[in-house]
C-alpha cells in the first residue's frame, strides 16, 4: 500500500482549497491590513518623543513579541469571554493575528522611518510641510520601499500563522485538511496537500516582493 | 538706512558644551546678497540654519520681513514655521526626493503645502526649470540628473514657494569641480534678478563679483564684516587674513 492515495488527493484539492480560499488568504489579507495600520501608529507613538506615548507603545511591542501567538489567540477567544466580551472565532481570529502583526511589523516600520534621511525632512520643511504632510508626501513614500523587505517577511510567516486559528474553530486550510483526515485516515496525503497549499502561496509572495522592491528602487541609485 | 529685509541680532548656540554661536548679528538689505565666509567649525552654517529654525538658537532674535522671533522665549513649531516659510534653503547635499520627479520636487512647495493647484504650480515650475537651464528635465528623476543639475532642481524649488530670502548653504560643496560653475552661474543671475541671498560659501571668486556684504565668521563670531572689496581685499583682522591666505594658498 503506498503512502500516498491519490484518489483522495485528487478528490481533496477542491475542498481545500475552498478553506485556502475562504479562510487563509482572507484572513492573511484583513490582518495584513490591520496589522499595518496598526503597526503605523505603534511606530509613530513610538517616534513621537513624549515618553508615556511612546512607553506605552513599547510595552505593546514588548507583550507581542515576548508571548506565544498561540496564548494571544486564546487569551482573545477563552479569556475574554471571562471579562463579559464574546466573541465569534472570526472576528477572535482576525483581532489576535492583527495585534500580533502590529507588533512585528511596528518594528520593521520605525526602522524603515529613522532611515530615511534626515535632510528630506528638513528640505520638506523649508518649502513649508508640516510633520503630517512630510509623513505622507516624503518620508513614507521612501520608508515603504526600506519597509519591504522586513513586511514580506512578516506577511509570509502570518499565511502559515493563520493555521493557528485552526484551533478556535475558524473553517481554514489546515483545518480543512483535519476534518477530512479524521474522516479517511489518509493524515500524510492530507496534511501533504495542504503543505503543498500554503507553500505555493508563499511562493506567489516571494515572487511579489521581488517585484515590487524592483518597482520601488528604480528612481534610486544603486 | 532703510531697515533691512532680514534681520538677526545677538543669535547664541550651543550643541552640549559647545558654544558655537556667540552673539552673532546679521542684517541683510532687501535685494542684496550676503556671503558668510569662515573656517570649518566657525558656525556660519548654524547661522544660516538659524534664520530659518532647523537649529533653535538658545538666544537671539531673527526678523524677516515682518514675522519677527525671540529665540529665548522658546517659541512654538508654529511660530517657528512662519518663520521659516519666510525664506527658502538650498542644501549643501540638495536633498532633493528621490521619489519625485524634478517637477513634482519643485511643485512640492506650492501643491503639497500650501495647497495651490497643481496645474498653476507647474506652470510656475516649469518657467523656473526654464530659468535654471532645465527646462527638458521636468519628467526626470533627481537620480537621473548630474551634480550640478540636481543643485539647479534644488534651487528652482526652493524659488517655488516666492520666498523673501533665499538661504543657500555651501552649494557648490559637494560637487565635482567641473560642475560648480553653471551653479554659481544660476545663482549670480537670480542675484542680478534682485532676489534677496544669503550664501554660506568657500566660493571666494563668486563672494568678491556677487556679494554685497561679506561676514567673517570665526569661533562663533563675526569678526570682521563690510563689503567684499575692503572684507576680501583688505581685510582688518588678523584672522581674516589668515583664513584667506590658507583658502588662496592652501600649500
Amino acid at each position: 500500500m503506498s503512502a500516498i492515495d491519490w484518489e483522495l488527493v485528487r478528490s481533496s484539492l477542491g475542498p481545500l482549497f475552498d478553506g485556502l480560499v475562504r479562510g487563509t488568504l482572507p484572513l492573511t489579507a484583513v490582518s495584513f491590513v490591520l496589522g499595518l495600520a496598526i503597526a503605523l501608529v505603534v511606530a509613530l507613538m513610538r517616534l513621537s518623543g513624549r515618553r508615556l506615548v511612546a512607553g506605552v507603545a513599547r510595552a505593546y511591542v514588548s507583550v507581542i513579541r515576548g508571548t506565544p501567538l498561540l496564548l494571544q489567540l486564546f487569551i482573545v477567544f477563552y479569556g475574554l469571554p471571562s471579562l463579559g466580551i464574546t466573541l465569534d472565532p472570526w472576528p477572535s481570529a482576525i483581532i489576535a493575528l492583527s495585534l500580533n502583526v502590529g507588533g512585528y511589523a511596528s518594528e520593521a516600520v520605525r526602522g524603515a522611518i529613522l532611515a530615511v534621511p534626515p535632510g528630506q525632512w528638513e528640505a520638506a520643511m523649508t518649502v513649508g510641510m508640516g510633520p503630517i504632510t512630510t509623513l505622507r508626501r516624503v518620508v513614507l513614500p521612501q520608508a515603504a520601499r526600506i519597509a519591504v523587505p522586513p513586511l514580506s517577511n512578516t506577511l509570509i510567516s502570518l499565511v502559515k500563522d493563520t493555521s493557528l486559528v485552526s484551533v478556535v474553530l475558524v473553517t481554514e486550510l489546515l483545518r480543512r485538511a483535519q476534518e477530512i483526515a479524521g474522516q479517511s485516515f489518509e493524515f500524510f496525503t492530507l496534511y501533504g496537500v495542504a503543505a503543498v497549499y500554503y507553500w505555493v502561496v508563499c511562493l506567489v509572495l516571494s515572487f511579489g516582493q521581488t517585484r515590487l522592491e524592483t518597482r520601488l528602487s528604480r528612481h534610486v541609485a544603486a | 538706512m532703510s531697515t533691512p529685509l532680514l534681520e538677526a541680532r545677538g543669535l547664541v548656540k550651543s550643541f552640549g558644551a559647545n558654544r558655537v554661536l556667540r552673539g552673532v548679528d546679521v542684517a541683510v538689505p532687501a535685494g542684496s546678497v550676503t556671503c558668510l565666509i569662515g573656517p570649518s567649525g566657525s558656525g556660519k552654517t548654524t547661522v544660516l540654519r538659524s534664520l530659518n529654525g532647523l537649529e533653535t538658537p538658545e538666544a537671539g532674535t531673527v526678523r524677516i520681513g515682518d514675522v519677527e522671533l525671540d529665540w529665548a522665549t522658546r517659541p512654538e513649531a508654529r511660530a517657528v514655521s512662519r518663520l521659516r516659510g519666510q525664506s527658502g534653503m538650498v542644501f549643501q547635499a540638495h536633498n532633493l526626493f528621490p521619489h519625485l520627479t524634478v517637477l513634482d520636487n519643485v511643485t512640492s512647495g506650492p501643491v503639497f503645502a500650501h495647497g495651490r493647484p497643481r496645474a498653476e504650480a507647474q506652470e510656475e515650475a516649469r518657467a523656473l526649470l526654464t530659468r535654471v537651464g532645465l527646462s527638458d528635465k521636468a519628467d526626470a528623476y533627481p537620480v537621473q540628473l548630474s551634480g550640478g543639475q540636481q543643485q539647479r532642481v534644488g534651487i528652482a524649488r526652493a524659488l517655488a514657494t516666492r520666498p523673501e530670502v533665499v538661504l543657500f548653504d555651501e552649494p557648490t560643496s559637494a560637487l565635482d569641480p567641473e560642475l560648480v560653475g553653471e551653479v554659481l552661474q544660476v545663482m549670480q543671475s537670480l542675484a542680478a534678478e534682485g532676489w534677496t541671498m544669503v550664501v554660506v560659501t568657500h566660493e571666494m571668486r563668486f563672494a568678491r563679483q556677487v556679494a554685497d556684504q561679506v561676514l567673517f565668521l570665526d569661533g562663533g563670531v563675526v569678526v570682521e564684516h563690510g563689503p567684499p572689496s575692503e572684507v576680501l581685499v583688505e581685510p582688518r583682522e588678523s584672522r581674516t587674513r589668515q583664513f584667506l591666505h590658507r583658502l588662496l594658498d592652501p600649500l
